[in-house]
């Protein structure tokens, strides 16, 4: 008798679960087949044909056309900006937060939560056309402390990557593990521009985070990984004698970038480099940066840890780094200062008010959201 | 039990004495969460009833063809969720397609609703009180329009009160816990019109 029911349940439940799929798939099938759709480009420049149904971010990057995005097409962003003139349907509450009244009345709309349903009309910067795809392989997979990993990839033979020295790279995961999508994220460069067949990036494990536990567990040197860039904002302006750059944790890597890069183009401007940390076993480059400052005059290195471990030696700054930039600029001319920010959001939003306090600018304080 | 009962007083009924969550305190979750804006709580409001009519009425025709002449009663549960969550997925595409107005107002609240228990409430207590297919229809909609009610008028006096001072730590959840409780107290006061638990 229980044998019964128990196999009753289990068929009952099986079959339930067939149905609704089989009907889910039927539905999607016929709902969402939009057809063969026409994208029109920059008033015609570029046009192509492709299957509606899915967001327009990532039908353009099958097509090659690679927008920016850090947050992976969450809408938590607001960088795959675009202007629609048609097709793009109404405005998505999603969307909301991230345009502007007049960016509404101008068409953008992003490119990640708009869906292509028919024929569209659209601009993209021409730019945005320099943004390649690269399958480069891993050289090197280094850790550089016990949670942020140096990955330098190779990039396929004869090709090469122009980038300005702070922006970011997108990396696209394969499926692993119970992740059966292939996902991206974005990673900002930590070498230097002239090396033109390399890139380096330092990665943090983020706890459950997706794309850094692929390349933290899965990843090995040798395997090929797709990476699609440049991109973002975030570079040197040198329109001031003096910069302050300020990163927590993995937020290093851009920071890195720049200040070699500055170094190797004979960049004359003071550099301080305030380097947040928790303790001695979150520090990493102290020695390239330590060594930096001994060879510049204009190069200053101030590690500072929330939390030193005891029992291991520090004589560097102790606490957050708000503190020691207040304390060393508060008598300077606050517009004749840039910031260079990159960490968390928190981290982010504290340096900024720190900096405003001092007088520098806002338009001045440059740094990236992810 | 009530199958004599008229659908009329059923729709009444569901909407003022035996409102979703100011009676039998179901759908708590969105309700508190997506209240502080009245503009907002309207659109959830919409999509919370548009959601319970259809998923009752499909719920209702599962129950009576598919259930009991399977005799599958203690199913009934995994399969009303089931069917949910299949049909506002399958909602969703159909309003993306062919309603993309009413899609980009109410998208983002249906893969919330999916889990709203106002609208797994209203299947059961329609298969508990025996409501025939009119009842259950009328009985549906009368508890959407009343969910809709209830989170509109929580969402208006949320907005009004982010213009007054008050005692820190009651802001937020803590006020919006009393105003429900003084509403639901208040709706007590209809419960005299009719009997039709």
């Amino acid at each position: 008798m229980f044998s019964m029911q128990t196999l009753q349940t289990v068929f009952s439940i099986t079959g339930i679960s067939v149905i609704l799929t089989l009907i889910i798939s039927l539905a999607e099938k016929k709902l969402n087949d939009y057809g063969i759709v026409k994208i029109s480009i920059n008033e015609g420049s570029r046009e192509f044909e492709v299957e509606g149904g899915q967001t327009l971010l990532g039908t353009l990057a099958e097509n090659k056309i690679f927008i920016p995005s850090a947050c992976g097409g969450k809408a938590t962003c607001g960088l795959c900006k675009l202007q629609i003139h048609s097709g793009a349907g109404p405005l998505l509450p999603t969307e909301e937060p991230y345009l502007t009244p007049q960016e509404r009345e101008n068409d953008f709309r992003l490119a990640c939560q708009v869906k292509v349903k028919g024929d569209m009309v659209l601009e993209i910067p021409e730019e945005l056309f320099n943004i390649k795809e690269f399958i480069a392989s891993v050289e090197v997979l280094d850790d550089l402390t016990h949670d942020i990993k140096l990955v330098r990839l190779k990039l396929p033979e004869g090709e090469e990557v122009k980038f300005k020295a702070g922006q970011f790279m997108q990396f696209y995961t394969k499926p692993y593990g119970k992740i059966k999508e292939k996902v991206f994220r974005a990673y900002s460069i930590s070498s230097v521009p002239s090396e033109q067949d390399h890139l380096e990036f330092c990665i943090r494990q983020v706890p459950d985070g997706v794309c850094t536990t692929y390349v933290h567990t899965v990843l090995e040197e040798g395997d090929d990984v797709a990476v699609s860039g440049p991109y973002g904002d975030f570079y040197y302006r040198g329109d001031t004698p003096t910069m302050i750059l300020a990163g927590a944790g993995s937020g290093l890597a851009p920071l890195r970038s720049l200040i070699l890069d500055n170094i190797e183009k004979g960049v004359t401007a003071d550099m301080y480099l305030y380097f947040g940390a928790q303790s001695q076993r979150d520090l990493y480059y102290m020695d390239l940066f330590q060594e930096l400052e001994e060879k510049y005059d204009n190069f200053h290195f101030i590690p500072c840890l929330s939390q030193p471990d005891p029992n291991e030696p520090w004589d560097g700054e102790v606490g957050r780094v708000n503190p020691p930039i207040q304390r060393d600029f508060k008598d300077a001319d606050g517009s004749q200062i840039e910031g260079y920010l990159c960490g968390s959001p928190a981290f982010l939003a504290s340096v900024r008010q720190t900096m405003v306090d001092l007088g520098i600018p806002s338009s001045q304080i440059y740094y990236d959201e992810f | 039990m009530a199958p004599q009962v008229s659908p009329l007083v059923i729709f009444i009924a569901s909407i003022f004495t035996n409102n979703m969550i100011l009676a039998n305190f179901l759908g708590m979750c969105s309700y508190l969460a997506i209240s502080s804006e009245y503009k907002t709580a309207t659109g959830l409001g919409k999509a919370v009833s548009l959601v319970l009519v259809i998923t009752a009425m499909v719920n209702w025709l599962v129950y009576h063809y598919f259930i009991v002449p399977l005799g599958l009663e203690y199913l009934q549960f995994i399969v009303f969720i089931l069917v949910i969550a299949a049909l506002v997925q399958i909602l969703e595409l159909f309003m993306d397609r062919y309603l993309p107005d009413l899609h980009a107002n109410l998208g983002v609240f249906l893969p919330l609703i999916t889990v709203n228990c106002a609208i797994l409430g209203a299947t059961l207590f329609m298969v508990i009180r025996h409501y025939n297919f009119l009842q259950s229809l009328l009985f549906s909609l009368g508890s959407g329009i009343g969910w809709w009610m209830a989170i509109c008028m929580l969402a208006a006096m949320r907005e009004k009160m982010g213009k007054a001072k008050l005692p820190p730590g009651l802001a937020g959840p803590g006020i919006a816990f009393l105003i429900t409780g003084i509403m639901a107290l208040a709706f007590v006061g209809f419960s005299g019109i009719f009997a039709v638990q």
